[in-house]
């Protein structure tokens, strides 16, 4: 295809080097240089994408992060695609692939479309006010709603690049690589400040960079040589790092700034391979500088939509930077002078305008009259009222405005054109210093929000055109004379430019421009990406929504991917008129991060699969993964669950492994149980404090079992200490508990009892833990270390040696979690696997049992003993738990005591702990299902839980534990656990099954 | 995301840090004299100021240690930093 709306313009954009791309299959081409957008323009394609809502054709607006229309589906690939990708941000590079969106079947026909004739029927809060009604019929409305909803489509497979974070500490950030960042920047790097530029472009420049016009000059040259040159210069500077391809994503407190560079989005499929894709910088500055320029306002009139109709300012640019004429026949249409540069921009390069058209009375500011000189002729104090062309647009219907702007007059005119440029005045780029928290204040000459300089969080300013500035006279003053005082700087380069511009005279600003219809039957679309016209903000406040940020929701006003950039000034002004409300006091919408979408690979970084948690192993690890075994996770930890032989299920791994530990022995990995080593003159103390029993009392070699609560009286940890010597104990907890455990006792030793002598170390990885259980224990346990006598006089239940095995230094407990005789041996981690296969060898002629998690489970349930998070949630107390024996009731304090006296704790209906024995011993009950007493209860109340379940192979019956309310006085009566598909009768019993003598702990 | 200089280590990101809450509730000496209500204010109650606020803070990736900050939760602009058992040293 010969490219006949190309220009010449080897500036910026590389003829020599064509690439190929498709969009919506269709192949073309464009330049190295080129985005999407000014490639698709220079192949005469307006027309990209369908509204959201009534699905309308609409074209490229912008050129920039504000688009609203030109969204598109990069590639196909089910794990690289990349949806709502802006088609004026994208470089363009060899093989790109793009998609329209929201339409189907294609962009040219889209049956969406029907919506726009319905249109009249889907008002503001239509889904609001229509699926609300009947309820029931919700779950239906919302297939289609979803169905119909959503933008792009997102990846399927997971994502195989590369994403990178970076921490950066600097002296000064500059954000934005315009004229003033520009200037910004030198002036800090030269006086010694470690300094970062940032641009989100490719190029450093803004629109200076292609502003070639007359009456813009710097000391005799064009702004766009000036500053040429200035950037040539600043890349020598040392002190000086610049990144290009990088947005600022978000500016949160105490100079902390996040900001995404795109590393390969602009090369091709083949230059990516084996490269980061986004890397997320993560700053801190000592100052800030925003620089982050300001974009253009549209002009909000009856199908101010359709494809071709552009801002002005994007146009210029088009023609300036990429040399792609946006039409053939272009009209402008403003209320303002910025409009004229795109007049001149355009005449220069050879293109027909065919008027200008002005709201306002007259301008005779120099670059009016520079237009004039071209004889365009310009239509003074008129406006459009209308626009025809479906695809693109093709007539414009102009008409006079009356002397207030609120109505039109005299007779319509016609025009025939292709391309309409707009320009409604400019909006600031606030958005980075509002997430900073600095308030802003209204300029009502130009109705712009500004930074409140006595409002500014410190150490930072705002300078250029996001302060306000927009004539470049001013721009270079102010920021050279700012810049100087935020940073203590004497003399400027800067100080002595002699600068030309031309000077605004006279505004004029009408929100929404008049039509000769009435507003009900136009569409004067505010936010372009919603569908949200001028008529649905109206409609709001005549509904009665005051606050802005009810009216932007209710209407989705500046609620799409480009959140509002183009909008929400409109939409403001729109409300302020109408509530007769200063857009002062109005206020803004709140601006939050990211200021441009950001993906979730910058956010995650490295942090994805194995990286994103940690996984901990104990040091018999891959013992258990030789032998065969399940794992579960148990917070971080990867612990053996059951070893499954022969093809064994889970269930009939359990029933073994729980078999052979009562009626030989078996062996279980205890090394995750968090262990805490206590030392100083109040270890005693201490513990009396924080368990509630006493402890006072326990002997040197000796272990206890002890319960912790919360000050609010619910248990909230257990496990055995031992006393190692008269100020030396060990203390174990729960896996998952450790290190809340641990952060709990640091707190109430810093904070509270600052006055004891009490050092606590955690020690859990250091020490692995080997438990041996069962009749036959005592006999491995006598192989492994032959010299410990084992005898229940001198080894008795709850007592604990030290000792040596092969030379290695151990502790061994005599203390049981199953109710069998049982030993636990802690080694340093280290020795731990080989000890391990050592007591395995031992056992060979005994068949020990390697268990797991799930075994472990079910021998302490057959005992009755409590696992807390399991059978508590941490609304239970001690009482609730039958467990009132482990009250020191003679105790002074400890931590939750005065709680268990409570009105709402000594209630008697409190949920309490429970033994359940099925009707039918075969049946196995559901761990969370629910109890009831009345089975026809309408609404059936809900006595209790099951929170254990298991069959027993010991008791060759079902078992469970559960809680229910007045739990205590309900043994022996019977109840009922509703399933699905049947009523399980249960007995309450009591909550030791096994061994009620506890005979076998010393057997 | 704020900066906070902990009294043992200097300055440090806020990542590193763990919120405890409001300063300055003593455990009471003998809470078996409190009546119910006495130790529901001590158990619950605590204040969510907007403006000064004096808080707990543990450099729980750091060291370790808890101590006490005053903080303006309107801004995050933090006015001092001082160890347990001392005073602070702005007034409350």
């Amino acid at each position: 295809m010969p490219q006949e709306l190309r220009i010449n313009n080897n500036k910026f954009i590389d003829q020599t080097t064509r690439l190929s791309f498709k969009f919506n299959g269709e192949k073309l081409y464009g330049y190295k240089g080129d985005t999407l957008a000014s490639a698709l323009l220079a192949n005469n394609i307006h027309l990209v994408g369908r509204s959201f809502k009534y699905h309308r054709p609409r074209g490229i607006m912008t050129c920039g992060s504000e688009e609203p229309n030109a969204i598109v589906q990069i590639g196909n690939d089910p794990s690289l695609t990349d949806p709502n990708v802006r088609a004026t941000e994208i470089e363009l590079y060899e093989g790109l692939e793009a998609f329209s969106q929201n339409c189907w079947p294609n962009v040219k026909f889209d049956i969406g479309g029907i919506n726009n004739l319905l249109s009249p029927l889907l008002p503001a809060g239509f889904y609001y006010k229509t699926f609300m009604w009947p309820a029931s019929f919700w779950e239906k409305y919302e297939f289609f709603i979803r169905h119909s909803a959503g933008l792009g489509k997102s990846p399927t497979k997971p994502d195989p690049d590369i994403y990178d974070h970076k921490y950066y500490h600097c002296d000064v950030l500059v954000v934005g690589g315009g004229i003033s960042g520009i200037m910004a920047a030198k002036l800090s790097a030269e006086n010694n400040n470690e300094t970062l530029l940032l641009d989100d472009k490719n190029i450093l420049g803004g629109a200076t960079i292609y502003q070639n016009n007359d009456c813009f000059q710097i000391d005799g040259t064009h702004t766009n040589y000036w500053l040429e040159k200035e950037i040539k210069n600043i890349k020598n500077i040392k002190n000086l790092t610049i990144k290009t391809r990088t947005s600022l994503a978000a500016y949160h407190g105490y100079n902390y700034l996040l900001a995404k560079e795109n590393l390969t989005d602009h090369l091709s499929p083949d230059e990516r391979k084996g490269k980061i894709r986004q890397r997320l910088w993560k700053i801190r500055a000592k100052k800030v500088i925003i620089a982050t320029g300001s974009i253009e306002r549209p002009l909000i009139f009856n199908n101010n939509d359709r494809p071709g109709i552009m801002l002005s300012s994007a146009i210029k640019k088009f023609i300036d930077f990429y040399g792609v004429k946006a039409g053939k026949e272009i009209t402008l249409f403003t209320n303002n002078d910025s409009a004229y540069e795109t007049a001149i921009s355009l005449k220069k390069s050879g293109v027909n305008i065919v008027s200008i058209i002005d709201i306002r009375d007259k301008s005779s500011s120099k670059i009016v009259k520079e237009v004039e000189k071209h004889n365009i002729k310009i239509y003074w104090k008129h406006t459009i009222v209308n626009t025809e062309g479906y695809r693109r647009i093709s007539f414009i219907e102009i008409m006079q405005l009356s002397d207030d702007g609120s109505d039109v007059i005299g007779k319509k005119i016609k025009l025939k054109t292709d391309c309409l440029g707009i320009s409604g005045g400019w909006t600031p780029m606030v958005h980075l210093f509002t997430q900073s928290g600095g308030k802003l204040k209204f300029r009502s000459d130009d109705n712009v929000f500004l930074p409140d300089k006595n409002k500014t969080p410190s150490d930072q300013i705002s300078i250029g055109s996001c302060n306000g500035d927009f004539d470049i006279k001013d721009i270079i003053l102010n920021s050279n004379k700012d810049v100087k005082t935020f940073l203590g700087i004497e003399n400027s380069s800067f100080d002595n430019l002699k600068v030309e511009s031309s000077k605004e005279e006279m505004k004029r600003n009408i929100w929404l421009l008049p039509s000769d219809k009435p507003i009900g039957k136009t569409k004067p679309f505010l936010d372009f990406q919603n569908d949200s016209t001028a008529k649905d903000v109206k409609l709001a406040l005549r509904e009665g929504f005051k606050s802005i940020e009810h009216v932007k929701r209710y209407t989705t006003t500046g609620m799409g991917t480009d959140q509002g950039k183009l909008s929400n000034m409109h939409a403001l002004g729109i409300i302020a008129e109408i509530t007769g409300t200063n857009m002062g006091e109005l206020g803004t919408t709140t601006f939050r991060p990211p200021y441009t979408p950001l993906t979730f690979g910058a956010i995650v970084g490295r942090n994805v699969g194995e990286f994103f948690d940690h996984t901990r192993k104990t040091a018999m690890h891959n013992w258990h993964v030789q032998n065969k075994a399940k794992f579960e996770n148990v917070g971080q930890w990867k612990r053996a669950w059951y070893y499954p032989k022969n093809g064994e299920t889970m269930f009939e791994a359990v029933q073994r492994e729980s078999k052979a530990a009562r009626e030989s022995v078996g062996i279980l990995d205890a090394s995750t149980l968090g262990k805490i080593d206590i030392q100083g003159t109040d270890a005693s103390e201490f513990l009396n404090r924080v368990y509630t029993n006493a402890w006072s009392k326990l002997a040197i070699g000796k272990c206890r079992y002890g319960l912790m609560l919360n000050e609010d009286g619910m248990v909230y940890d257990d496990g055995v200490t031992t006393r190692l010597g008269e100020n030396h104990y060990i203390m174990t907890t729960t896996t998952g508990g450790a290190a809340n455990v641990l952060t709990k006792l640091e707190d109430y030793l810093q904070t509270e009892w600052p006055e004891l002598d009490v050092y606590l170390t955690t020690v859990t990885d250091h020490f692995s833990t080997i438990s041996i259980c069962g009749p036959n224990s005592k006999k491995i346990l006598s192989k492994v270390i032959p010299d410990l006598d084992l005898s229940d006089e001198k080894f008795p239940h709850m007592s604990f040696k030290n000792s040596i095995i092969n030379g290695i230094k151990c502790r061994v407990m005599r203390i049981s979690f199953t109710g069998e005789h049982s030993y636990e041996i802690n080694i340093q981690s280290n020795y731990a696997k080989h000890v391990w296969e050592l007591c395995m060898d031992a056992g060979k002629n005994y068949n020990i049992t390697p268990y797991g998690t799930e075994t472990m489970h079910l021998l302490r349930a057959e005992k009755g003993f409590i696992i807390t998070g399991q059978d508590t949630d941490g609304t239970m107390t001690p009482s609730d738990l039958q467990m009132d024996w482990i009250i020191g009731k003679k105790k002074f304090d400890f931590i939750g005591k005065r709680s268990l006296y409570r009105s709402d704790t000594i209630r008697d209906d409190r949920k309490q702990l429970v033994g359940l024995l099925t009707d039918d011993p075969k049946e196995i009950l559901e761990e969370g299902a629910q109890i009831v007493e009345k089975l026809n209860q309408k609404p059936v109340e809900m006595l209790g839980h099951v929170t254990s379940s298991y069959f027993s192979p010991n008791l060759n019956k079902s078992i469970a534990l559960a809680v229910m309310k007045s739990g205590k006085k309900l043994k022996g009566k019977k109840f009922f656990v509703p399933m699905e598909n049947k009523n399980i009768n249960v007995t309450v019993t009591d909550t030791v099954f096994f061994d009620k003598e506890n005979k076998r702990l010393n057997a | 995301m704020f900066i906070i200089n902990c009294p043992y280590c200097g300055e440090r990101d806020q990542t590193e840090f763990s919120s405890g809450g409001e300063a300055h509730i003593v455990r009471p000496k003998q809470p078996t004299e409190l009546s119910d209500d006495e130790w529901a204010e001590f158990l619950f109650m605590r204040k969510n100021i907007k403006g000064i606020q004096f808080e707990r803070w543990n450099h729980s990736h750091g060291c370790r240690k808890w101590f006490n900050v005053v903080r303006d939760t309107s801004n995050d602009k933090i006015h001092a930093v001082y160890k347990m058992g001392e005073k602070p040293p702005v007034n409350k």
